[in-house]
């Protein structure tokens, strides 16, 4: 929209362009150092450790792309890949709904206590994510936590939250549980700004509520949803806190290489393989980025309408 | 005009998406090496001397609870030096630190705790000082000779020993009176009463056991098993060796059988089940009563120590855990680290606060004789003289077994595959055959010559 202005505005002005002027960069340097050393910096060193091997016995000697040619055979890398991406297709959309449900529900003036609803969904993302897995982890304690006095309960020996078969559900529970209210907040805020004319507009037409959410609030919310869902898939991408926390409660269960920031942290600093770390680790940026990129495009491509 | 929106966000996500990702597992690696300390005219013991005399500071790390205490009563008697106790976590939390400033060539401390088992790979790695330097060899008549082989690594001296961990049995004793179950002393007496146990009581269970590297491999030593044996970088390994066959053969029913609890130990869940009575027994180290008096009160009065279970009627044992500290080779000041070092571990006044104040097992052989401690009576063990039976315990230790040099990475990787068999309570050597076969591929890519048999 405003890229054709930018054209037109271009013109006559090329022969002011012929001596660069690096007042501009001045401004942005502040930023620019820190982008370069917090951000640059690290990850062209990570790309040069994952041209090298240092063994224990050996020392060090450069390897070319053979840590990468092994991070692609490497079957821990894809099982755990593929753990999170299956966690990510389930957890993402169950939280997000909540999220959207949640946000629904507060914007349209039908509920009382609409500040008390909303400050306890947020809570628990205020809750750090530490904290969050030693209490989740207590109540899941099968032998004497709430999972046992359930248990109890229903009489058998049902619920399993650190079975193999029930760890990403319980995992998922515990992140749905941390940031639907965060995702709940965006959605919230991109529900303010739309204008009341259109709902007054609608009043008249006579939509009912679910039409006004249908018609209005939901297109509205394109843009939230596509932000709250690449931070949803980066999030997933990089799962660690939970499962690494939980580990020595299903030390059986959640492996070594359960997600893949788990596996390259392990691999550093277990098994002292920092440069096969890194390897894995610039793998596994690159996937985020690109997923994160269709997303992002796609999402933005809808909003044209 | 299409897609106009926010390109600066998009490619912010990306560059964040990428910048986190990479972030996150970043960690300083430039080798540096260690420099030996300044050109002191003297040498060996007399070079320790002059550097207490001189003074100094150092960095101490561990996680001992009675070295606060050690510390003050050095710093008494040796006003000109300064030790800066730090407490850089428990085992593998310190050992990644002390990895990661060896590393990046600084940060370390001048004399870290480092237990019996990870010795070997600090010593490989040439990141300790070879007490020999400081004729510290000499020092070998004042300790038991577990200990003393556990610092010893390829010739060389790696560390003082602290503690020691002869195992013994640790059992409930209210539990076995109430379900009439007489104190085991044949690992077939044992799983029998693992059976009657859990039997009369579905809540109770013999022991606990979800798969623990330091456990398993000092149940195989017991056993007479010797699956590591390691000969410079030259290493073999067989995880199917007879004494593991042995142990696996008596374990694998209990496994099986689902006879032990499913509760991780020390999780909090772990400490309730030994209060309460539902794990009846503890195969462990003789550091283990200082933990039972302090993070399990409840129980005080119930537990008593007896000699580990046997094979075949002949005593026989073997260590589970214990610490020695090392003088790093990144010290600054190797002779005054060295000076404290032999205070710390060989002096009397010092290991009588590290048992007194910590209730800490001894590893000098004065301390271990010393009527004082053999005759102690803690209430906690029903007025039981428990030292006795863990003394007596020490002289059955069996010789020659040793750890891997790259022991931190197998512990690492215990759960992914031993955990397995646990996880699905079954036969316990297809879980340890996959083990081998991931820690001689690791050994053989870190270039060790390592043979799988």
């Amino acid at each position: 929209m405003t890229t054709t202005s930018l054209n037109h505005s271009g013109t006559g002005r090329t022969l002011r362009r012929e001596r660069r002027d690096w007042r501009g960069w001045a401004f942005v340097a502040p930023f620019m150092i820190v982008f370069l050393a917090m951000i640059i910096a690290p990850v062209l060193y990570a790309l040069w450790l994952s041209l090298f091997r240092d063994q224990l016995i050996g020392g060090n000697a450069f390897v070319g792309l053979e840590n990468y040619a092994d991070a692609l055979k490497d079957s821990k890398f894809w099982e755990s890949l593929w753990r999170v991406t299956l966690f990510l297709v389930v957890q993402v959309p169950i939280m997000l709904a909540l999220a959207l449900v949640a946000a629904l529900a507060l914007d349209s003036a039908r509920l009382n206590g609409k500040s008390f609803f909303r400050i306890a969904i947020f809570l628990p993302y205020a809750v750090p994510g530490v904290v969050a897995a030693l209490i989740w982890g207590f109540m899941y304690g099968d032998q004497f936590g709430l999972t046992a006095s359930i248990n109890d309960l229903l009489g058998s020996h049902i619920v399993k939250p650190f079975s193999s078969s029930w760890i990403l559900p319980s995992i998922g529970n515990i992140v749905t549980w941390e940031f639907m209210g965060y995702n709940m907040l965006i959605f919230y805020a991109a529900l303010k700004v739309i204008p009341t004319e259109l709902y007054e507009a609608a009043e008249i037409d006579g939509a009912g509520q679910l039409r006004i959410i249908a018609s209005i609030k939901i297109p509205a919310l394109r843009g939230a949803l596509v932000i709250t869902t690449i931070f949803s898939i980066i999030g997933s991408f990089q799962l660690f806190n939970e499962p690494n926390l939980l580990k020595s409660l299903a030390p059986n269960v959640i492996t070594s290489y359960f997600t893949p920031n788990m596996y390259a942290y392990n691999l550093s600093f277990a098994g002292q393989q920092f440069n096969y770390a890194a390897t894995i680790a610039i793998v596994m940026g690159v996937i985020t980025a690109v997923i994160a990129y269709i997303v992002q495009s796609r999402g933005s491509r809808t909003e044209d309408f | 005009m299409k897609r106009s929106t926010r390109p600066a966000v998009r490619r912010l996500v990306t560059a964040l998406a990428a910048g986190a990702m990479i972030g996150a597992t970043l960690v300083g690696c430039s080798s540096g090496g260690g420099t030996t300390s300044g050109s002191d005219a003297k040498t060996g013991m007399a070079a320790v001397d002059a550097a207490l005399k001189k003074g100094g500071t150092i960095t101490y790390w561990t996680w001992t609870p009675a070295a606060k205490a050690q510390v003050a009563a050095f710093e008494k008697k040796y006003p000109k030096v300064h030790v800066k106790l730090v407490n850089a976590g428990t085992n593998t939390t310190e050992y990644t630190k002390l990895q990661n400033a060896i590393k990046a060539g600084s940060g370390a401390p001048d004399v870290a705790q480092i237990e019996y088992g990870v010795i070997p790979q600090f010593a490989l790695a040439k990141s300790l000082v070879d007490l020999k330097t400081f004729g510290f060899d000499s020092l070998k008549k004042d300790y038991a000779s577990g200990p003393w082989g556990d610092v010893t690594v390829d010739g060389g001296l790696w560390g003082l020993p602290q503690d020691s961990g002869p195992m013994a049995m640790f059992y409930n004793k209210t539990v076995f009176d109430t379900y009439g179950i007489t104190v085991p002393k044949t690992w077939d007496e044992y799983v029998a009463a693992a059976k009657k146990l859990h039997a009369a009581n579905p809540n109770a269970y013999i022991t606990s056991d979800t798969g623990d590297p330091g456990q398993t491999t000092s149940m195989i030593w017991q056993a007479g098993g010797t699956p590591f044996s390691v000969k410079g970088t030259d290493i073999t390994i067989n995880l199917q060796d007879s004494g593991t066959k042995k142990y696996t053969e008596m374990w694998n029913p209990l496994v099986e059988g689902k006879l032990v609890a499913p509760i991780p130990g020390w999780s909090d869940d772990w400490y309730k089940a030994l209060g309460n009575g539902t794990i009846a027994t503890l195969l462990t180290g003789a550091w283990m009563p200082g933990v039972l008096e302090s993070s399990v009160k409840d129980a005080s009065g119930d537990w008593r120590v007896a000699p580990m279970p046997t094979y075949d009627g002949t005593p026989v044992n073997a260590e589970n855990g214990g610490s020695s500290e090392a003088v790093i080779k990144q010290s600054k000041n190797q002779a005054l680290a060295a000076g404290f070092l032999r205070w710390l571990n060989d002096s009397k006044q010092s290991v009588s606060i590290f048992v007194e104040a910590g209730g800490g097992f001894p590893s000098t052989t004065e301390a271990l004789n010393s009527s004082e401690f053999l005759d102690a009576a803690p209430e906690y063990f029903g007025g039981q003289k428990i030292n006795q039976v863990l003394v007596e315990g020490a002289k059955n230790v069996l010789p020659g077994f040793s750890l891997l040099p790259y022991q931190l990475y197998a512990n690492s990787i215990f759960g992914d595959t031993v955990g397995k068999s646990y996880a699905a309570n079954s036969d316990l050597n297809a879980g340890l055959k996959s083990w081998q076969k991931q820690l001689v591929d690791y050994g053989n890519q870190q270039g060790f010559t390592v043979t799988g048999k």
